[in-house]
C-alpha cells in the first residue's frame, strides 16, 4: 500500500463526504425557514388575523381577512383560465397533435413557463388593466392563470403520454370513438397524475407576488365583485416586510406561516396522491 | 377540434406576450436607441432613462449567486445521485422539492430578518476584515445589497440545480461507473473523472436554469437589494435589479415614457431568460440523449 494510494483513498472519502455535508445544508434550509416561520409566524397569529380587516396604519391589531379571501379569489380565476387550457391543450398534443405543430405548442409553453413572473406582471397590465384604467381582481387572476397554463399543459401531457397503448388500443378494439376512448379510458387512468399536476400548479402560482403588485395591486378593505383592486396574501406580506412598523412585521410573519402552510400542504398532497399507485399496471 | 384551439390558445398567448412588450416599448426604443443600455441616468423627471445600474444590479447579484451555489449545488447532487441509497436519496429529494415550491416572497422575508442583520453585524464586518484588500469589500456594511441578494438567490436556485443536475448524474449509464472503478478509481475519482464529465453538458444545462431563474427573481431581490440605482464595484453597495426596479416603480410611473421605459426592461429581462432558457433545454436534453444512446449500445 503506497502513500500515494493512501492519498487517493484520503481524498476520496473526503470528497465524498463534503458532497453529503452540501446535501445536509441543502435540506437543512428548508428546516430552518419552516423552524423560523413556525417560531415567529406561531407566536403572532391570533384569531383575529382570519377574521378582521387591516387596522388603519399606525394602529395595532386587525388581521388579513381581506387577504385571505382575495388570494381566494385570484386563484379561483387563475383555476379557471389555467386548467381548462393545460388540461384540453394537453389532451390535444398527447392525443392529437401531428409532431410539427406539438413541437411550436411544447416549445411556446415552455418559453412561456420561463418568463420571469414580473414580466407576466407587465403584459396582464397590458391586456386587462391598461384598457379598463384600474387594477382589478380580473386582471391579477388572468396574470396567475396565465402562469397556470404551461405548467398544468406539460406535466398533464406527461402523464397522459404514460397511459400504456394497450389501454387505447384496447378501447377503439371494442368500437370507441377516440373522444370516447378519451374520455372513458385515458383520462380517468391518468386522472391521479393530473389531479397532481393541477395541484402543483395551484400550488406555484398561490405564492407569487410579481405578477399581482399591478394586475390585482392591494386593498386595505374587503373588495367587492371581481373589477376592483384586491388584497392578496403574498403581497400583504411583502408590504408588511418592508414597512417600518413592528406589528405589521408580526403580522406579515403571520402571513408567511399560513401561506407557506398552505403551499408545502398542497405539494405533500399532491405528490401523496402520485405516489398511491399509479391507477393502470405498466404494459 | 376544441382542443386544438386550446392548444393554440398556448402558442398565441406567447406571441401576444412578445408582441405587447414590443409595442408597448416603442418610445424608448425610438428615442433612446441603444443608450437605453449604457446610460445610468435614471431621471423620470428629466425623461432621462438609461437601465445600465439595472443591468449591472441583475448581472451582479446573478454572478454572485451562482458562485455561492454551484459548488453546493452540485456537490449536494452528487451526493444524492451517486452515494445515497435510492431511499435516502429520494426523500432528501422530497424535501428538496418542497424546498424549490417555497415562495419568493417568503425567502424576501426571511431575508429582511435574517440575512440583512446577519450580513451587516458579522458577515460583512468579518469579510472586511479579512479580504477588505480587495475593491469587492470595501465601504460601509449596511446589510442590504449586492452581496445580500446575491446569498439570498443563491438559497433560492440551490434546488434547481440540486434536482436537475442530481436527473442528469443518474442518467449516466451504469457501465460507465464500473469501467472505471475496474480500473483502479476511488469512488471519488470515478464520480470526478468519468461520471460528472460525461454529464457535464446537462448540468451547464441546470446552471443556465438556474442563472435564468436569478435573473428574473423579483420580490427576495427587491426586499434585500437596498433599491438604489449605483453601479459600485463593491458588493456591499445597495444596489438595484431590472425586476426590482420594475416592482417598485411601475405603479408609480407617470408619463408614457417613464412607463415604457420599465417595459422596455421587461422586455430585456424576457430576451435574457428566453436565451437561458433555451440553452438550458438544449445541453440538458443533449447528455440524456448521449446517456440513453450508451445505454442502449
Amino acid at each position: 500500500m503506497s502513500s500515494n494510494l493512501r492519498w487517493r483513498k484520503f481524498v476520496s472519502s473526503f470528497m465524498l463526504t463534503m458532497t453529503g455535508v452540501c446535501a445536509v445544508v441543502a435540506v437543512a434550509v428548508l428546516f430552518f425557514i419552516l423552524g423560523y416561520l413556525v417560531y415567529h409566524g406561531g407566536t403572532s397569529i391570533n384569531w383575529s388575523f382570519f377574521t378582521k380587516l387591516p387596522a388603519p396604519v399606525g394602529e395595532t391589531g386587525g388581521g388579513m381577512a381581506n387577504a385571505i379571501v382575495g388570494s381566494g379569489k385570484l386563484l379561483l380565476l387563475a383555476a379557471l383560465i389555467g386548467v381548462p387550457i393545460g388540461f384540453l391543450g394537453a389532451i390535444y398534443l398527447a392525443e392529437f397533435s401531428g409532431s410539427s405543430v406539438a413541437f411550436v405548442v411544447r416549445y411556446s409553453a415552455d418559453l412561456l413557463n420561463g418568463v420571469p413572473s414580473i414580466v407576466i406582471g407587465i403584459f396582464a397590465y397590458s391586456l386587462a388593466v391598461l384598457p379598463f384604467k384600474h387594477f382589478s381582481t380580473l386582471a391579477g387572476g388572468l396574470a396567475l392563470g396565465l402562469m397556470m397554463i404551461p405548467i398544468t399543459l406539460r406535466s398533464t401531457e406527461e402523464f397522459l403520454r404514460a397511459v400504456p397503448r394497450a389501454l387505447r388500443e384496447g378501447a377503439m378494439a371494442l368500437g370507441a370513438s377516440k373522444w370516447k376512448t378519451i374520455a372513458t379510458v385515458i383520462v380517468p387512468a391518468a386522472y391521479r397524475g393530473i389531479l397532481t399536476a393541477v395541484l402543483l400548479a395551484f400550488a406555484r402560482v398561490a405564492g407569487e407576488t410579481a405578477p399581482l403588485l399591478f394586475t390585482a395591486f392591494g386593498n386595505r378593505f374587503w373588495s367587492p365583485g371581481w373589477n376592483q383592486p384586491t388584497a392578496s396574501l403574498p403581497v400583504m406580506i411583502f408590504t408588511y416586510a418592508i414597512a417600518p412598523y413592528e406589528d405589521w412585521h408580526r403580522q406579515a410573519w403571520a402571513a408567511g406561516l399560513v401561506l407557506l402552510g398552505l403551499i408545502l400542504i398542497i405539494n405533500i398532497l399532491a405528490r401523496a396522491i402520485l405516489a398511491r399507485g399509479v391507477a393502470v399496471p405498466r404494459s | 377540434m376544441i382542443t386544438f384551439l386550446f392548444a393554440a390558445s398556448v402558442v398565441l398567448v406567447t406571441i401576444l406576450l412578445v408582441y405587447e412588450l414590443w409595442i408597448g416599448s416603442t418610445l424608448p426604443r425610438h428615442k433612446f436607441g441603444l443608450h437605453f443600455f449604457v446610460t445610468s441616468v435614471w431621471d423620470p423627471i428629466f425623461d432621462q432613462f438609461g437601465a445600465l445600474p439595472f443591468i449591472y444590479g441583475t448581472l451582479v447579484t446573478a454572478g454572485v449567486s451562482l458562485i455561492l451555489a454551484v459548488p453546493l449545488g452540485i456537490g449536494a447532487a452528487i451526493f444524492l445521485a451517486e452515494l445515497a441509497p435510492a431511499r435516502v436519496s429520494d426523500i432528501l429529494e422530497f424535501f428538496i422539492d418542497l424546498l424549490a415550491a417555497v415562495p419568493s416572497v417568503i425567502y424576501g422575508l426571511l431575508g429582511v430578518f435574517i440575512v440583512i442583520p446577519l450580513m451587516r453585524e458579522y458577515i460583512q464586518p468579518g469579510l472586511k476584515k479579512s479580504l477588505g484588500f480587495l475593491p469587492l469589500f470595501q465601504g460601509p456594511a449596511y446589510g442590504v445589497g449586492f452581496l445580500t441578494a446575491g446569498v439570498v438567490l443563491a438559497i433560492m436556485v440551490i434546488p434547481y440545480i440540486i434536482s436537475v443536475s442530481r436527473e442528469v448524474l443518474l442518467s449516466v449509464p451504469r457501465d460507465q461507473r464500473e469501467a472505471a472503478l475496474a480500473l483502479g478509481a476511488t469512488r471519488w475519482e470515478s464520480t470526478w473523472k468519468v461520471v460528472v464529465p460525461f454529464a457535464r453538458t446537462g448540468i451547464m444545462g441546470s446552471i443556465f436554469l438556474a442563472l435564468a431563474r436569478a435573473l428574473g427573481e423579483t420580490m427576495a431581490v427587491t426586499m434585500v437589494i437596498g433599491n438604489t440605482p449605483t453601479i459600485s464595484a463593491s458588493l456591499f453597495s445597495p444596489g438595484y435589479s431590472i425586476a426590482a426596479v420594475i416592482a417598485n416603480e411601475f405603479t408609480e410611473a407617470t408619463g408614457d415614457l417613464y412607463l415604457q421605459s420599465l417595459i422596455e426592461l421587461g422586455l430585456v429581462l424576457f430576451l435574457l431568460t428566453f436565451i437561458l432558457n433555451g440553452l438550458a433545454r438544449l445541453l440538458i436534453v443533449i447528455t440524456s440523449q448521449r446517456g440513453s444512446e450508451m445505454g442502449q449500445a
